[in-house]
């Protein structure tokens, strides 16, 4: 065992702090500390997008980055993106457009297109569909997927 | 009540409600495998085998057991001698006794207090090996002096004088042969290998073991089928199999390849052995490629007569197929469903299943079909080529209808091949002009759908709303499935339904959400148990209103008198009745318990257009075309995903994806990044057509629908590359070496 | 494993000089984090450098070049539009690697120190006359990009040395790069053959350039046979053949799971005639 390191972070707004292994990723310490299992683990090596998260509001895989390195900085997740009640036009169209079947890929699609959204409201399916090439969906074959995305950035749109 | 002959108009039946469980996965809340923690619990760790063949010298974990935090190590030695057949297959995958039989397999598992230190103690596990000739190529297996993998593996069925690695032999057929042939203005015969692939499913395996010394315990699990767990699980540990209750987890796919066991009794031994601490197992992605089911690899021979009119006149096949170290490979699926899309006289298929050093195969969406579709596909394609035909009024003037005897025997009732033929064809996808280096393949597949034992129950709440247990797993939008046959069964609103996914503690016997059968079977299920509830509802209200039960019908919701006759009272609502249900005979509840025969397969045509890069061999797909029978959509959107889906793994399977071994009999790709599925950009939109032929064996006219799907894209796509290139590739995946190699006139 | 954050290059390489045992250094991380989870490689001593002031900038130099910090991510690259503008082959190369995620944290230094023959980010560094800032317990140098890698998985830098800093030239007048790769897919692969061009013209005809190859040896490959079959010429048809000859000619791959030899030289050949139009046409200032 390696010596344990205390961090503190911010998870989706909230203060959170935790003691890890330096090899342990953000990913484990967000699920093994925090208890924050909307990221899920589909991969361990950055190519299945299913622990997507943003770090400063940056897009990462979280498996990608060590849980020591999470200190001081802000991470978001998919428990962040409702308010309270009211669901991100992003998820409410994924339901609306049976956009996910197992979805367990479904957290991780969904904090990618937000922070697509967040930068080129307007993409085409094609930026679309390059943005989220690192987050695989073995299901659905991503028909209904890029339809639920497109049609919130319509809805979006609309409302700003 | 009127409960015979089947619905045409349906109020529920068809639309696209919100999935029950949409919020819980759109927020992060659903709880797959991985994600339950209790109190006290451990953590496993797996020792596999570097080595593709290798004798187990010695397994020293003293190194590991003197860690601090090291609660358990387990070895084969910790199992149960004895075990027969299946049961001891699935216990010597689960856990290598003797020999190391693939790349991958486990060998030895620890627990420990954290997932660092387990996978830490796993390392020190010292594991001494003799390293054994291997062999992983399914005909290289079958050839004189071939190493074998297991003497005493073969069956009855194989014919003295094989190699001991053919372990399963199959050979059926009708007619007279050298008479189709020679009816035939053209025969064509080619030889075909197709490659081992996963399914892919994102979510590795993971689960949640406890078991004490007098072995009761919990199971939580992802798992296509907790039943199946159950009773795997407790077979290879030697204990009775109501011992364990198995609750299974939300499921983050599965495609056939979470119908069986791999960690599930090692983390129920390590549990036992640990003084009954739970014991949480995950596995690694590589662990899910190198150590759990693929598919089997095909290589095939097959030969087809036709005449100048396209009418095919006789079909020979030969399909050889590995499923890893033991039988199983799906070779009499393979044989059964090669020519069954079509009205063939004469007409004969033998099968070889073998063994090789890899492992184990599992179900993979229509095991066994889509590498035969492949091979027959695409020597159809290559008749109409040379023959100057459509593809799709070739097989129009070939396909199985009802009445047609299907080439594996029976008789097809109702079936909607032709439908699906007129629709690509009418389809403005088939029309579409084509641009250079485009090219266009068509390709039909079936899936003959599966009923199984099926259990459910469905209880009245107080209030009138009603909820539905089924044993089936959701995995791909079934709660809705299932809530819209209720709602429609008992006239209430689609909200008024809850579905539950009961744990092998609450319903009798389920067989796994496998073979298309969950909406198929536990929604017949849920539909003959809401159709008990409104029987003995109707009855309350008789007996309130003090007439007979048979003149009471349900209709919208509440009993009714039947006419006139009957009596004139006020209809009563199912809340009415379920206010009083308490002091009127108590709690309403109906059941189903069945093996319902009644399923019928699902026929679907594909169409679709490639470009090929002349340069690189390149294939990008440019249209998309999924047109299959549904019998009935329950769900429509939900119908189109298992269409879109099973594409999208079968234009993975013809492209990029395959099982790469290397000279040392390792696995050379166990990772996604070389294990390559289809990412976003890869595809485009896949179009759909839904075609309904009810099934008259189901209620509302049911078929499964998700099997189908990935049967047609492996010929399809090499079709298309066939017309995009003018030259026909016997071999996937299509990969651009392989392609670009076919272009420049190479034998490939 | 021990973990260091140091707040200076001089501290980053004390820490690995005096180390031990197993040293990497932690940049983007998408490296040394998948090596670490699939026991490739468990450091003994992880320095992390992306504490240290400056290493996140992407700057002008004097002479109107670019100086890239180590710790920029691919993604901040992409976003700077005049690094665009000036290196669209050096910010694409960086930009294929991996996904949008992985654009989030992956850097060029990694990319380039991590010792892959198919690095994404290297042949257009290479294109470019890109150098590197080595700093180590002797003091610092320049290198030029092509001579960082020694085979794959191994560079030139010493125990206790680190990169700290990649130059670009300045783009100059009338010039234009690119960079092509070939994957099965269309994302998320490794690359089975990668070619950079990078030229500059004299009116139509090309004046200089550098061709650069990755995944085709054990390391990139500048090859100025490849290079000098364009200059002096308009990158006609019969340039273009003789760059592609020239292209294979140089190549010396393997065969592995990702491609053949024979595919991969082919496929050298077919992308240096694509770069090279791209890089011209983007020299001649028109959209490619």
């Amino acid at each position: 065992m390696s010596k344990r390191i205390h961090v503190s972070t911010t998870v989706n707004g909230d203060e959170a702090d935790f003691l890890c292994d330096p090899r342990e990723t953000l990913l484990d310490c967000l699920r093994d500390h925090l208890g924050v299992m909307g990221v899920k683990e589909g991969c361990g090596t950055g190519d299945c997008g299913a622990c997507s998260v943003t770090l400063d509001g940056r897009l990462v895989c979280s498996c990608l980055v060590l849980g020591v390195e999470a200190e001081g900085k802000e991470v978001g997740t998919v428990e962040g993106m409702a308010a309270g009640e009211v669901l991100h036009p992003l998820q409410r169209k994924f339901i609306e457009h049976a956009a996910l079947q197992c979805g367990i890929c479904t957290p991780g699609i969904l904090v990618a297109a937000k922070t697509l959204l967040e930068r080129n409201p307007d993409p085409t399916e094609t930026e679309l569909r390059y943005w989220l090439a690192g987050n695989l969906c073995r299901c659905t074959g991503y028909d209904k997927i890029i339809r639920a995305v497109m049609d919130a950035a319509a809805e979006m749109r609309e409302a700003s | 009540m009127a409960l015979d002959g089947q619905k045409t108009a349906y109020k529920y039946i068809g639309t696209t409600p919100n999935r029950p469980d949409g919020l819980d996965k759109v927020t992060g809340r659903a709880r797959y495998g991985a994600d339950i923690s209790v109190p006290g619990m451990l953590h496993g760790a797996v020792v596999r085998s570097p080595h593709a063949h290798a004798k187990i010298v010695k397994i020293d974990a003293t190194k590991a057991l003197a860690m601090e935090g090291v609660k358990a190590v387990i070895t084969r030695a910790d199992f149960p001698e004895g075990l027969e057949g299946e049961d001891w297959d699935l216990q010597e995958n689960c856990m290598a006794g003797e020999k190391a039989l693939y790349d991958g397999h486990a060998v030895a598992a620890v627990a420990a207090t954290t997932p660092l230190l387990a996978r830490d103690a796993a390392k020190l596990i010292e594991v001494t090996y003799e390293i054994l000739p291997h062999v992983t190529d399914v005909d290289e297996a079958m050839k004189d002096g071939a190493p074998v993998i297991r003497e005493g593996a073969a069956d009855f069925s194989v014919p003295e004088g094989m190699h001991p690695n053919v372990v399963r032999y199959f050979d059926s057929g009708r007619g007279d042969l050298d008479k189709g042939f020679a009816e035939a203005d053209l025969i064509i015969e080619r030889s075909f290998t197709t490659e081992a692939a996963h399914q892919g499913y994102i979510e590795p395996h993971a689960c949640l073991g406890q078991m004490g010394a007098d072995g009761r315990g919990e199971l939580w699990v992802c798992t296509q089928g907790h039943w199946f767990m159950r009773r795997m699980s407790t077979a290879v540990l030697g204990i009775e199999t109501t011992n364990i209750r198995v609750t299974p987890s939300e499921i983050g796919g599965g495609f056939g390849g979470k119908t069986t066991i791999f960690i599930e009794p090692l983390s129920l031994a390590l549990s036992r052995k640990a003084g009954g601490k739970p014991v949480k197992m995950v596995m690694s992605r590589n662990e899910v490629l190198r150590a759990t089911g693929p598919t089997a690899s095909a290589s095939m021979d097959v030969k087809m007569g036709m005449t100048k009119d396209g009418r095919i006149t006789a079909a020979h096949g030969t399909f050889r197929m590995q499923g890893g170290a033991f039988a199983g490979a799906p070779v009499d699926v393979t044989t059964m469903l090669a020519f069954a899309n079509y009205d063939i006289e004469h007409v004969h298929h033998i099968g070889y299943d073998v063994i090789t050093n890899r492992p184990r195969q599992a179900a993979y969406r229509a095991p066994g079909a889509p590498m035969a579709a492949f091979a027959t596909e695409s020597v159809i394609d290559e008749l109409c080529r040379e023959l100057g035909l459509d593809p799709i009024d070739t097989r129009l003037k070939n396909a199985a209808k009802e009445g047609t005897r299907a080439t594996f025997g029976p008789k097809y009732g109702p079936i909607g091949f032709v439908e699906t033929l007129e629709a690509a064809k009418a389809h403005p996808n088939y029309s579409e002009p084509l641009g250079p280096n485009q090219g266009r393949g068509v390709a039909s597949g079936y899936w003959m759908n599966w009923g199984g034992e099926t259990s459910a129950s469905v209880a009245i709440s107080e209030d009138g709303s009603v909820t539905v247990s089924v044993g089936t797993p959701d995995i791909g939008g079934s709660r809705a499935s299932m809530a819209l046959m209720a709602a429609e069964a008992f006239g209430i609103p689609y909200e008024n339904v809850r579905v539950n996914i009961s744990d092998t503690g609450a319903l009798g016997v389920n067989e796994p959400t496998h073979g298309s059968r969950a909406t198929y079977a536990s929604g017949l299920a849920t539909i003959r148990a809401a159709e008990e509830c409104i029987g003995k509802m109707c009855k309350r209200a008789a007996d309130k209103w003090g007439i007979d039960a048979e003149a009471v019908v349900w209709e919208d919701g509440c009993a009714k008198p039947s006419g006139p006759n009957a009596g004139e009272f006020p209809p009563m609502t199912i809340a009415e009745i379920a206010g009083e249900m308490g002091g009127t005979g108590g709690p309403i509840s109906g059941h189903y318990e069945d093996s319902p025969a009644g399923f019928s397969g699902s026929f679907g045509t594909h169409v679709v257009d490639v470009e090929v890069d002349p340069d690189t061999g390149r294939t990008t797909i440019l249209r998309y075309l999924v047109v299959q029978d549904a019998g009935k959509a329950i769900h429509p959107a939900y119908v189109e995903g298992q269409f879109q889906g099973g594409a999208a793994q079968g234009i993975g399977w013809a492209l990029n994806e395959e099982y790469v071994y290397g000279e040392d009999g390792r696995l050379q790709n166990p990772v996604f990044l070389d294990y390559r599925v289809p990412v976003a950009s890869d595809l485009p939109m896949i179009d759909t057509v839904i075609v309904e032929v009810p099934n008259p064996g189901h209620p509302y006219g049911v078929r499964g629908v998700g099997e189908t799907g990935i049967t047609p894209p492996l010929p399809a796509v090499a079709n298309a590359v066939r017309d995009a290139t003018g030259k026909r590739i016997c071999k996937l995946p299509l990969r651009p070496s392989r392609v670009l190699a076919a272009i420049q006139g190479k034998e490939v | 494993m021990n973990y260091h954050s140091p707040s200076s290059f001089e501290e980053a390489s004390a820490i690995a000089a005096g180390a031990s045992g197993t040293t990497r250094f932690l940049a983007g991380g998408t490296d040394v984090l998948v090596q670490l989870r699939a026991d490739i490689v468990t450091p003994d001593d992880l320095i992390d450098i992306k504490h240290i002031p400056g290493v996140k900038e992407i700057s002008r130099t004097e002479d109107g070049g670019w100086r890239i910090g180590v710790a920029v991510a691919g993604a901040e690259m992409t976003e700077c539009a005049d690094l665009c503008a000036d290196w669209p082959g050096v910010v694409e190369g960086m930009d294929l690697i991996g996904s949008t995620q992985v654009q989030g944290r992956a850097t060029l230094v990694g990319n380039l120190c991590n010792g892959s023959p198919a690095a994404d980010s290297v042949p257009g560094m290479i294109a470019a006359g890109c150098t590197v800032t080595v700093t180590g317990p002797e003091g610092s140098r320049e290198v030029a990009v092509e001579d960082i890698p020694t085979g794959p998985g191994r560079t030139v830098l010493a125990k206790g040395e680190l990169i700290t800093g990649v130059t670009i030239p300045a783009r100059g007048e009338h010039g234009g790069d690119a960079y092509l790769r070939f994957i099965p897919r269309t994302e998320m692969d490794i690359a089975v053959v990668g070619c950079a061009v990078n030229l500059r013209l004299d009116g139509d005809t090309i004046t200089e350039a550098r061709v650069s190859l990755g995944a085709v040896a054990p390391k990139a490959l500048l090859v100025e046979e490849a290079a000098n079959a364009i200059i002096g010429t308009t990158l006609d048809d019969a340039a273009l053949d003789a760059l592609a000859a020239a292209a294979s000619a140089a190549c010396n791959p393997i065969d592995d799971k990702r491609g053949t030899i024979e595919f991969r030289t082919h496929v050298a050949g077919v992308l240096a005639k694509r770069a090279a139009k791209i890089a011209y046409a983007r020299a001649k200032g028109e959209s490619a």
